[in-house]
């Protein structure tokens, strides 16, 4: 009896194979894609057709005729539309970048802060953290721009810093270098201090490693690295002045302006971002356990050495892969710009480029692949960063 | 003094208080405070920074405040004018909804409210039924009563919402549907058929790579070529596939991160008791890997419901939307502060309320060691 069971068993019913029911579903789920695909795709089509919209990406040569209040490239309105699209770029760019450097400084300041042994210091660091991560950031960034920037003076009131800087509801005016021949000489001294910098360090390494003698490296290196561009410019006599802004009329002249679109698109994301990345650093240095620190201490270190060389290093690769996320949220948060105005790549490209032109599909394609791009540029540098600072085990 | 004399043998003196210096609020003060030089600085920096800071901006909030009145006129003292938020309070609750059905939407918020109280009574039976009445009976019900067009309600046109109301419609559907999308998208990620997670990985990966603002230009402008002619989405649904679309991706994620961190055993064991896939991750792997996730998933929440201002970039008036779309009304222009003041508070009561929640569930659930 029992053989007689068991031996259609043998060979199972073909549906009740998990490798063909396997092939069955990935195949449903393919043509699913593929006839949804079509369908989107068909209509898309038809509609540009009825639109009367020629599709494909030689707009991007046509004049474009508007103005962008801020561009590091030239630009004019007889500029084309690929032009609109570097100078969006461009300004995505330099927003998230210096945001990036802002946040990071001041994120590891205040979840150092929060962990501090003062009770007042770690209290109003943990209130900023959890005052600022709970409210919108496009209500932050509103704030900044409409309620403190906009409400500044005008030029001929503004804040004055320094007799060089002025702050006023235009933007903050502030000098701008004028390079004079031979100027080149200081930054070809920087590099070449930089370079050597480096080369002292890995040499003191090599020898500590090897004989146990140590060499101040950091301040030999420093010393390299501010010395060399400093005697260049004496000899060459510092070939470098300023431009400072002045009053002419009702607006300044001269030196550079930073438009208060920028300036509260960066003090908006750094202070947001970095209400994360506080938090962020808080639970790195807590996961070092406190055995290590006593370990350290019993070796001898100085509670300075202890924090540099033993518990920073194993933070970091508990702070890193969140910090990732923290920095490719701030990119991508910096399209938040189209709010207030800051001509970044969705607010002209995605934007105006798209009103004047109606061609949605390539423009929404090209500024999501430049995100994307951005995105996998990003974490692919950290990745390597993590694994250069990854625990090195058998 | 007339114990001076008196001599005690060892070990019979008396307990000593501790100093005064180590007890009580000046020992507390030399701890926590002054305990170095460096550390006595920074307290008083910190203490000077509180003094110049605080004081005004309670001065200006509350003491030298208006708040009577019905014009900006009757704003007359240098402080705040809550006058502003008094007058508009209506539209930034729920936007042009009309006046005469607000009772629709206030009759969902304490359908909503009851249902969700007696999830927290102790002890109640029959709480997976709540539960599943606000995941499905209850959006049918809040959609019948918002949109109307049945049972006598009249049409509400949804451009017509607005306010908190519409930041709270959108963040909750963007909320109840990134939830099982985003579990189905992490199962597909962990499959082992390659097409089904090559689909899943792209999905997710496209949506969590690009701004939101990006999917929300995309869900108004090109979803609308997507769909045949003479089809056509209203702006809020799509602006509601956009985000739902989004937060399924980040839910996802999410999800996964609980799914890795099970240990193989779980699935092992599930499959060895003759499990198939879909009772080994309902019965075993998810409720586990849920739990785990709970953190996340809450994070995912508050991000979702702060996201939601974006949409006032696609000219939806949310509760954001709403207070822009007031103080740029000229009879008050100039109330910016009080405005974004007061919106950062409302906020603030959400997100901080969702995650102190989110902690303490996280206690609750935690069955480990």
């Amino acid at each position: 009896m029992a053989v007689e069971q068991l031996a259609p068993a043998a060979r199972p019913p073909l549906f009740y194979d998990p490798r063909v029911r396997a092939i069955f579903y990935q195949l449903l789920a393919l043509t699913l894609v593929a006839l949804g695909g079509y369908y989107l795709v068909n209509n898309t089509l038809a509609n540009l057709a009825r639109q009367g919209i020629a599709s494909g990406f030689g707009f991007l040569d046509t004049t474009a005729g508007f103005s962008i209040s801020m561009s590091l490239i030239p630009y004019s309105e007889e500029s084309s539309y690929g032009r609109v699209f570097l100078v969006g770029l461009i300004n995505t760019l330099l927003v998230s970048g210096i945001g990036v450097f802002f946040a990071t400084i001041l994120g590891f300041l205040i979840g150092i802060a929060r962990l501090s042994r003062n009770w007042l210091i770690a209290k109003i660091a943990a209130a900023y953290i959890e005052i600022l991560r709970n409210i919108p950031l496009l209500l932050q960034l509103f704030f900044w721009y409409f309620a403190v920037l906009r409400t500044l003076p005008s030029p001929r009131d503004s804040v004055q810093i320094f007799d060089s800087f002025f702050l006023n509801n235009r933007g903050l005016s502030s000098p701008s270098p004028l390079f004079e021949p031979g100027f080149s000489a200081i930054p070809i001294a920087l590099a070449i201090g930089i370079i050597a910098a480096i080369v002292v360090a890995r040499w003191a390494r090599k020898r500590q490693e090897a004989t146990g003698e140590q060499f101040h490296s950091f301040w030999v290196g420093l010393g390299i690295i501010i010395g060399l561009p400093l005697l260049a410019g004496i000899f060459t006599g510092f070939p470098l002045s300023w431009d400072t802004p002045e009053l002419v009329g009702f607006n300044f002249v001269g030196g550079m302006v930073l438009i208060p679109e920028f300036v509260a698109l960066v003090v908006a994301l750094s202070t947001y971002t970095a209400a994360f990345i506080a938090e962020n650093v808080r639970s790195g240095i807590l996961a070092v356990s406190h055995g290590q620190t006593e370990a350290s201490f019993a070796l001898g270190l100085r509670r300075s050495q202890t924090l540099r060389l033993v518990i920073i290093p194993q933070a970091l690769r508990v702070i890193i892969p969140p910090l990732t996320s923290q920095f490719l949220n701030l990119t991508k948060n910096s399209s938040l710009a189209a709010a207030i105005a800051y001509p970044d790549i969705v607010l002209v490209f995605a934007g105006t480029v798209l009103m004047q032109t109606g061609q949605a599909v390539e423009i929404i394609v090209i500024t999501m692949l430049c995100y994307l791009i951005l995105s996998l540029l990003i974490s692919g540098f950290m990745n390597w960063y993590n694994q250069k600072m990854a625990l090195v085990e058998r | 003094m007339s114990e001076q004399g008196q001599s005690y043998t060892t070990g019979q003196h008396p307990d000593l208080p501790a100093p005064v210096s180590t007890t009580g609020v000046i020992g507390w003060m030399r701890v926590n405070l002054f305990a170095t030089v460096p550390n006595a600085i920074l307290t008083i920096l910190a203490a000077l920074f509180l003094l110049w800071f605080i004081p005004p901006v309670l001065d200006w909030a509350f003491f030298s405040a208006d708040w009577a009145g019905q014009t900006r006129d009757d704003c007359t003292r240098e402080g705040a004018c809550w006058v502003f938020i008094k007058v508009w309070f209506r539209q930034l609750m729920y936007g042009r909804y009309p006046v005469e059905e607000l009772w629709r939407i206030n009759l969902a918020y304490v359908i909503a409210a009851a249902a969700g109280l007696l999830l927290f009574v102790p002890g109640l039976r029959g709480k997976p039924w709540i539960g599943l009445f606000l995941l499905v009976g209850f959006p049918i019900i809040a959609f019948i009563l918002f949109v109307g067009g049945n049972f006598g309600l009249p049409v509400i046109e949804t451009p017509l919402w607005g306010g908190l109301f519409l930041t709270l419609v959108i963040s909750a559907v963007g909320i109840a549907a990134s939830l099982p999308m985003g579990v189905v998208l992490a199962l597909g990620r962990r499959s082992n058929m390659p097409v089904v997670k090559a689909l899943c990985i792209t999905f997710i990966e496209i949506w969590r790579g690009v701004p939101l603002i990006t999917v929300l230009f995309m869900a108004s402008v090109m979803f609308p070529l997507f769909l045949p002619e003479g089809m056509n989405f209203d702006k809020l649904i799509r602006a509601l596939l956009g985000v739902m679309f989004f937060s399924s991706a980040y839910m996802a994620e999410v999800v996964r991160g609980g799914l890795q961190a099970l240990p193989k055993g779980q699935y092992e064991a599930a499959q060895a008791l003759g499990l198939n896939y879909w009772k080994m991750m309902g019965l075993v792997i998810l409720p586990q890997a849920l739990k785990l996730v709970i953190p996340g998933i809450v994070n995912t929440f508050i991000g979702l419901f702060k996201d939601t201002t974006l949409v006032l970039i696609i000219g939806l008036f949310d509760f954001l939307g709403m207070i822009q779309l007031a103080g740029t009304n000229p009879d008050w222009l100039g109330f910016a502060i009080e405005g974004y003041v007061f919106a950062a508070f409302g906020f603030w009561i959400f997100c901080f309320g969702m995650s102190r929640y989110s902690q303490h569930l996280e206690k609750k659930l935690h069955t480990g060691h």
